[in-house]
C-alpha cells in the first residue's frame, strides 16, 4: 500500500529530528566521560570531568547565581504576572492595548533587550545619570557594576521580559474559573479580597505550576540575556551555568568538561521537568478515575 | 477571552485604582522601547552631554541610514545590512521548511496513523526540553563533517531540524480536532496520503500554519547561541553581530547610531508581533501547555 515518497516524507524528517535528539544527547554524555579537549578522543576517564567542573570556582559561582537568579526571577515574574492578570481582569479600559504592551518583550530577542538594559543600567549614562542630572546628585543605581547586586540586574530584565507571558497564561486561567463558583461565594458575602484568596486563586494552581515550570526552564537555560547585559561580569559575578558550558567548550577548548557541565545543566533541568511530568500524569490518572 | 471573572462587588474606587496602577505599569513596560527609539533619533554629542534618556533636540534621522549601511562592527564598516540579510536568509527558509515538514508529520501522526507513531512523536517533542548546550558539540562536528560550519546553510539545517519539535507538536495537536469521518470519507473516495493532505487537511490548516510560522520566525530570528557559535565575521546573523556592536561601544561611543541598529534588529519580530500578536500568544500558550 505505502509508496516510497510517502514513507520518505513521513519518516525522513521525523526520524532525523528524533535521531538527532537521541544521538546528540548520547554523544554529549559520552564525551563528558572522555578525556576530550579540542577534539573528541575515546579515552574513558569516568567522572573526572564532572568532579573537576564541580570543583571550579566558575561553576560554583554559576550555580549559586542560578539559585539567586532562578529564585528571584521566578518569584518576581510570577508575582508581577499574577498582579497584572488580576488588574487587567477588572474590566479595564484599553485591555487589548495593555495586553500587547505587557507581552511585547517576549517577541524581542534577549540580545536586543539585554543591550538596551545594559545602557539603562549603566550608571554613567543610564537612569543614575538622568537622576543625577536632574539635581539629585547623591542618587546611586549602579547594581550592574556592583559584584553583589549585578545578578539582580538580570533578574530585573528577565522579569520585565517574561512577566507578560505569565500574565497571559494566568489571565486565561482567571477567565476559565467557573462563574457559578464566584456567584456562590458572592451570595456567601465574600468581599473582593476574600474572593481572590479563598475562591479564585486556589483554582488557578495547576496553571501556576505550569508557569512555574516554564519559568524555571527559562532560568536554567538563560544565556543570551546575560551575554548581552553583563557578559557574566563584573569579573565572573553574574556567571550562569550556560555561560560556563560555553566557556569550557569554545573558549578553553575543553569539550570533555564542557560536555560534563552541559549534562549537569540538563540534569538540573530534569530535576524540574520530571517531577512536573509525574505530577501531570498523576493528575490525569486521578481525573480518569473520578 | 472575553469574559471576566472579576467580581462585580469591586467598589468604584477599587476599579479606578486598578486603572491607575495597570496603566502606570504599562507605561513602565514601554520605557526601554521608548528610550531606545528616542535615542536612535539623537546625535552622539547630545547623548554624551546628557544621558541615554532624553527627548531628541534635533531629530537625527540619518542615524538609521548610518546604522543600516555604514556603521562599523569589528572593523567591518558595512553597517547592519549584511547581518540583517543573513538573518533573513536563515530565518525565512528554515521557517518555511520546518513548518511544511511539521504539517506533514503532524498530519501523518494524528490522522493517518502508522506503526510506531506514538513513540516517535514522543521523542520529537522531547526536543522541546533538550537544552541547546547539550547539542552544541554534536552540531559542531556534524556541521564540520558535512562542510557547513560557518555557513548560513548550516544554521538553516539546525533550525529546520530543531524546529520540527515545535511545528510537529503544534500541527499534530491541531489536526487531532479534524473528525476521523472526514478522513474515512476521503479514503473511501480513494484519496491517498498526499491527496488527502492537499485536498482536505491543508485547506483547514491556515490558523495553525500562521501560529507555527510566527512562532518559528520569531524564535529563529531571535536565536543567538548557534549563530555566535557556528558563524563568524560576515556570516553572522544579526543577534550575534549586535553583541559585537555593543562590545565596540567602549571604543567609540555612538549611542545614537547604535540605538538605531538595535531598533532595526528588533523590527522584524516586532512587526510580526504587531500584526500577528494573537497568533504569537497562541503559539506561546500551545508551547506552554504541551
Amino acid at each position: 500500500m505505502r509508496r516510497a515518497p510517502e514513507l520518505l516524507v513521513i519518516w525522513g524528517p521525523l526520524l532525523l529530528a528524533a535521531a538527532h535528539i537521541v544521538v546528540f544527547t548520547a554523544w554529549t554524555v559520552w564525551i563528558s566521560f572522555t578525556a576530550s579537549t579540542l577534539m573528541p578522543v575515546s579515552e574513558f576517564v569516568g567522572l573526572r570531568n564532572y568532579s573537576s567542573v564541580l570543583a571550579t570556582r566558575n561553576w560554583k559561582i554559576a550555580f549559586d547565581n542560578l539559585i539567586v537568579f532562578g529564585g528571584g526571577f521566578v518569584a518576581f515574574t510570577m508575582f508581577t504576572g499574577l498582579l497584572l492578570a488580576i488588574l487587567i481582569d477588572q474590566r479595564i479600559r484599553g485591555e487589548n492595548v495593555l495586553r500587547s504592551i505587557f507581552l511585547y518583550p517576549m517577541a524581542v530577542s534577549f540580545v536586543v533587550t539585554g543591550v538596551v538594559w545594559s545602557w539603562l543600567l549603566n550608571p554613567g549614562m543610564g537612569v543614575q545619570k538622568l537622576v543625577n542630572d536632574l539635581g539629585w546628585a547623591g542618587f546611586r543605581f549602579d547594581w550592574i557594576t556592583d559584584r553583589e547586586m549585578a545578578i539582580w540586574t538580570i533578574v530585573l530584565a528577565g522579569v520585565w521580559q517574561a512577566a507578560g507571558f505569565a500574565m497571559a497564561l494566568l489571565l486565561a486561567g482567571l477567565r476559565s474559573v467557573e462563574p457559578d463558583l464566584i456567584k456562590a461565594a458572592q451570595i456567601d458575602g465574600a468581599g473582593p479580597l476574600r474572593m481572590y484568596t479563598r475562591v479564585i486563586l486556589p483554582t488557578l494552581w495547576p496553571i501556576m505550576v505550569a508557569v512555574l515550570v516554564i519559568l524555571l526552564q527559562m532560568a536554567i537555560t538563560t544565556f543570551d540575556l546575560v551575554r548581552a547585559l553583563t557578559g557574566g561580569g563584573p569579573g565572573i559575578a553574574t556567571q550562569l551555568p550556560a555561560l560556563v558550558v560555553y566557556d569550557f567548550m569554545f573558549q578553553r577548548g575543553q569539550i570533555g568538561r564542557g560536555a560534563a557541565a552541559a549534562v549537569l545543566m540538563f540534569l538540573t533541568l530534569l530535576g524540574v521537568l520530571l517531577p512536573h511530568a509525574l505530577f501531570k500524569y498523576a493528575r490525569r490518572r486521578r481525573a480518569a478515575d473520578a | 477571552m472575553l469574559d471576566r471573572t472579576a467580581p462585580d462587588t469591586m467598589p468604584a474606587w477599587g476599579r479606578l485604582l486598578a486603572h491607575v496602577v495597570v496603566w502606570a505599569l504599562g507605561l513602565a513596560f514601554l520605557v526601554p522601547f521608548i528610550v531606545v527609539v528616542l535615542n536612535s533619533l539623537r546625535t552622539a554629542q547630545e547623548i554624551a552631554q546628557t544621558s541615554m534618556i532624553g527627548w531628541p533636540e534635533s531629530w537625527a534621522f540619518p542615524n538609521y541610514a548610518e546604522a543600516w549601511s555604514q556603521f562599523c562592527v569589528a572593523q567591518n564598516c558595512t553597517g547592519l545590512q549584511p547581518f540583517m540579510w543573513n538573518s533573513a536568509a536563515v530565518t525565512i527558509p528554515a521557517t518555511i521548511v520546518s513548518t511544511l515538514l511539521g504539517a506533514v508529520a503532524g498530519y501523518a501522526i494524528s490522522l493517518w496513523r502508522f506503526r510506531g507513531d506514538t513513540w516517535i512523536f514522543g521523542l520529537v517533542v522531547l526536543g522541546i526540553f533538550l537544552p541547546q548546550q547539550v547539542r552544541l558539540i554534536p552540531w559542531t562536528f556534524v556541521l564540520r563533517d558535512i562542510g557547513l560550519i560557518n555557513t548560513l546553510a548550516g544554521l538553516v539545517l539546525i533550525h529546520t531540524i530543531q524546529g520540527l519539535s515545535f511545528t510537529t507538536l503544534f500541527c499534530r495537536n491541531y489536526y487531532l480536532s479534524i473528525p476521523q469521518d472526514l478522513m474515512k470519507a476521503a479514503r473511501i473516495d480513494g484519496a491517498g496520503f498526499f491527496r488527502t493532505f492537499f485536498r482536505i487537511v491543508l485547506p483547514l490548516s491556515p490558523p495553525i500554519l500562521i501560529v507555527t510560522v510566527i512562532w518559528q520566525f520569531t524564535h529563529i530570528w531571535n536565536e543567538f547561541l548557534y549563530g555566535v557559535t557556528f558563524t563568524t565575521g560576515s556570516q553572522q546573523p544579526v543577534t550575534a553581530a549586535l553583541i559585537g556592536l555593543n562590545a565596540a561601544i567602549a571604543d567609540v561611543p555612538q549611542y545614537g547610531v547604535q540605538s538605531a541598529a538595535v531598533v532595526l534588529a528588533a523590527l522584524p519580530t516586532l512587526l510580526v508581533y504587531l500584526f500577528g500578536g494573537k497568533y504569537f500568544l497562541r503559539g506561546l500558550t500551545a508551547g506552554a501547555v504541551k
